[in-house]
């Protein structure tokens, strides 16, 4: 009896080393311009080029601009883009460069167009690489050395992981979404909950959500230290993929088809961890402190300090001295200066007409200010194509151009110092979006709800 | 970068800061470089822990106080003693550039997020887990006497309080032992396999 997890594994293995790691063969490489510059420059040093470029794809996300894509002033973040494209045509990797139709997020774009499919090992320098398991994949964040690795050799050597199953059961409240449930997850694992396994989603609540849901709940994996978060494909997934740009196509997606039927947890598997959780206990949520397990419900209120255990109560404060809350605080009616929509979490067309339905027939509160950035170009094209734009510029919101903008202060989408910032991304870190700035994480719906009263307001309350 | 791993006796820096992620040890500012300068990352080492907006050293921050202040070399700072899950969040392996290049060949701690344990190994830098207790012990040593060492002796897999005489057995596999002991790399490794890689995918 195998788990999913048992199941890609063991079908990618070239060698066990004796005493040692194993050798598991990669089938996707994806590489963006932070993690890659060096790893080119290993594959120089040792006189190698790229062992399978067919299965490697590149594109930048992380330093571009999302107001215009003429040019990156910053000669910095210029020089890791330009080095991007030019080690991929020096090595010959498929590489889709900034302002074109097919760039955007990496782990946006992978999915979109059919580059990420069930059954595969899937690694990229960057841990929200998680997010590539919705589809039914093994897909992990890996450091520069291995994105080297892997590019030599097409091989990663890594430890096998425990197995854990978390299981979602029951129907999701109005005003509820998948960004919520992995953010009530976070909250119940902590932030090293879940370090050491690859966890698999599982249940009627993960059944019913659509896969961009599921990239969504996939996405965050990492943030309780699971590297890899899994969800078994289903007819969901495959109505997803059927007709995608890299998918197969005729025969061979009816081979493809009937091999991914086999991709599911054995009938009496053993998982190493397992838990369940209950769709009717979450409710919108948003987070206090300075990690995503931080959180409440929206209409909750911060911990109070005698319910932090006594070795933990340092560092809560400083989480609260950071965010400038108090214990016990209601944080509704709290005013927020920033919002944010978008990033591999929440940057898909869904979330943007999720977006849309909160602010359609309302404005944008003075005082705040928005960026609305489309995961991709393929988003973003879409969104037009529904009008969805003209709905949000008629609220009083600019849609912009696709790119990882404020998640992480690469880009010139910085919060400053001190301001308060609601996002549909996927870390509240310490100085994350800007030295100094606050962060709180939230759905679309909470992130629109906020956008519109100034405020930090419970979407099923409009 | 490479240094063979045998004996290393040293004093070290506490940084007791449990979930201590990746953005603190290297912010993001600094990911955009294509550099490899070990003194490049190592000055970027906990930047916005070390230095205020105007690039001024906190004074009552760890690392800043007159007794760890010191740029480590033989026998001096070259382990860090970290919080529970050290290096969780981004993937960065900027963070073990940063770690290495400020010249720690060595960090302590009860437990390492997953991927920044494989990306200190890959930089060889040695992450000893050692249980809850004996971290907690160790800190209390280094608060009483910021003088105190600790020996890591990587062929026998133990890590000594000096102070105290207290000692812990860790886990290391053979496999990488033999790297750390003999500065070989895993893409060394990989490469030389390549016959049984192209065997795998024909019989795909």
């Amino acid at each position: 009896m195998k788990t999913l997890f048992d199941k890609i594994w063991d079908s990618h293995v070239v060698q066990q080393v004796e005493d040692g790691p194993t050798q598991l063969y990669i089938d996707r490489l994806y590489c963006h311009e932070v993690t890659t510059p060096q790893a080119f420059d290993t594959l120089r040093d040792k006189g190698v080029g790229v062992f399978r470029p067919e299965r490697v794809f590149a594109m930048p996300d992380h330093n571009t601009p999302s107001d215009q894509q003429d040019e990156i002033h910053d000669p910095v973040g210029r020089k890791q883009v330009e080095t991007l494209a030019a080690n991929c045509k020096e090595f010959g990797i498929k590489h889709f460069a900034m302002g074109t139709q097919d760039n955007g997020i990496i782990h946006v774009v992978g999915p979109e167009k059919g580059l990420s499919l069930p059954g595969m090992t899937i690694v990229c320098g960057d841990s929200h690489t998680s997010t590539h398991g919705a589809v039914g994949a093994l897909a992990m964040g890996i450091g520069t050395s291995e994105v080297a690795q892997v590019m030599a050799s097409q091989c990663i050597l890594q430890a096998k992981p425990k197995s854990m199953r978390i299981n979602v059961e029951g129907i999701l409240q109005p005003g509820v979404t998948a960004k919520d449930i992995a953010l009530y997850i976070m909250a119940q694992m902590t932030t090293s909950g879940a370090t050491g396994y690859v966890v698999e989603y599982a249940g009627s609540t993960i059944r019913n959500l659509s896969m961009e849901g599921r990239l969504t709940l996939s996405n965050l994996s990492i943030e309780m230290g699971s590297r890899a978060g899994i969800i078994a494909p289903d007819e969901t997934t495959f109505a997803y993929l059927k007709s995608r740009e890299y998918a197969p196509e005729g025969e061979a997606w009816e081979q493809a088809v009937a091999y991914w039927k086999t991709l599911h947890t054995d009938e009496g598997a053993v998982f190493d961890k397992e838990v369940t959780y209950r769709a009717e206990d979450i409710a919108p949520r948003i987070t206090y402190g300075t990690n995503p397990g931080a959180g409440i419900a929206i209409n909750g209120t911060v911990p109070t300090l005698d319910s932090v255990p006594e070795a933990e109560q340092a560092g809560f404060l400083a989480q609260l001295k950071y965010m400038q809350f108090e214990p016990g605080q209601k944080l509704e009616g709290t005013p927020v200066d920033y919002v944010f929509l978008g990033a591999c979490t929440n940057g898909r067309i869904e979330d943007f007409r999720a977006f849309a339905e909160v602010v359609k027939g309302r404005k944008k509160a003075d005082g705040v200010t928005a960026w609305l950035v489309p995961g991709s170009w393929m988003v973003r094209k879409q969104i037009v194509d529904e009008g969805l734009d003209q709905v949000l510029e008629e609220a009083g919101f600019e849609l912009r151009l696709p790119s990882c903008s404020s998640c992480l202060a690469m880009n010139p989408d910085k919060v400053p110092a001190g301001r308060l910032s609601i996002s549909t991304s996927n870390r509240n870190f310490v100085g994350r979006q800007g030295p100094g700035a606050r962060t709180i994480l939230a759905s679309p719906l909470t992130v629109a709800a906020a956008a519109i009263t100034g405020v930090i307001t419970d979407p099923r309350t409009l | 970068m490479k240094q063979k791993f045998d004996i290393i006796k040293s004093t070290c820096i506490p940084v007791d800061i449990d979930n201590c992620n990746t953005d603190l040890i290297i912010p993001a500012r600094y990911l955009a470089s294509t550099t490899r300068d070990p003194k490049f990352f190592g000055d970027a080492f906990m930047h916005d822990l070390r230095f205020d907006a105007e690039g001024r050293p906190v004074e009552d921050f760890v690392m800043n106080r007159p007794e760890f202040r010191e740029a480590p070399h033989e026998g001096v700072h070259e382990i860090i003693v970290g919080g529970q899950n050290w290096g969780s969040g981004s993937s960065r392996e900027h963070a073990a550039w940063a770690i290495a290049g400020y010249g720690v060949r060595v960090v302590i701690s009860s437990s390492f997020a997953d991927i920044h344990r494989n990306n200190l190994l890959n930089c060889f830098v040695l992450p000893v887990v050692v249980s809850r207790d004996f971290q907690q012990e160790l800190f209390a040593t280094i608060a009483r006497n910021p003088q105190a060492e600790v020996e890591v002796n990587v062929p026998e897999q133990t890590v000594t309080n000096v102070s105290t005489g207290r000692s812990e057995r860790f886990e290391l596999n053979g496999y990488k032992k033999y790297c750390l002991m003999n500065a070989y790399d895993d893409i060394d490794f990989l490469l030389s396999s390549k016959d049984k890689i192209e065997a795998w995918e024909a019989a795909r």
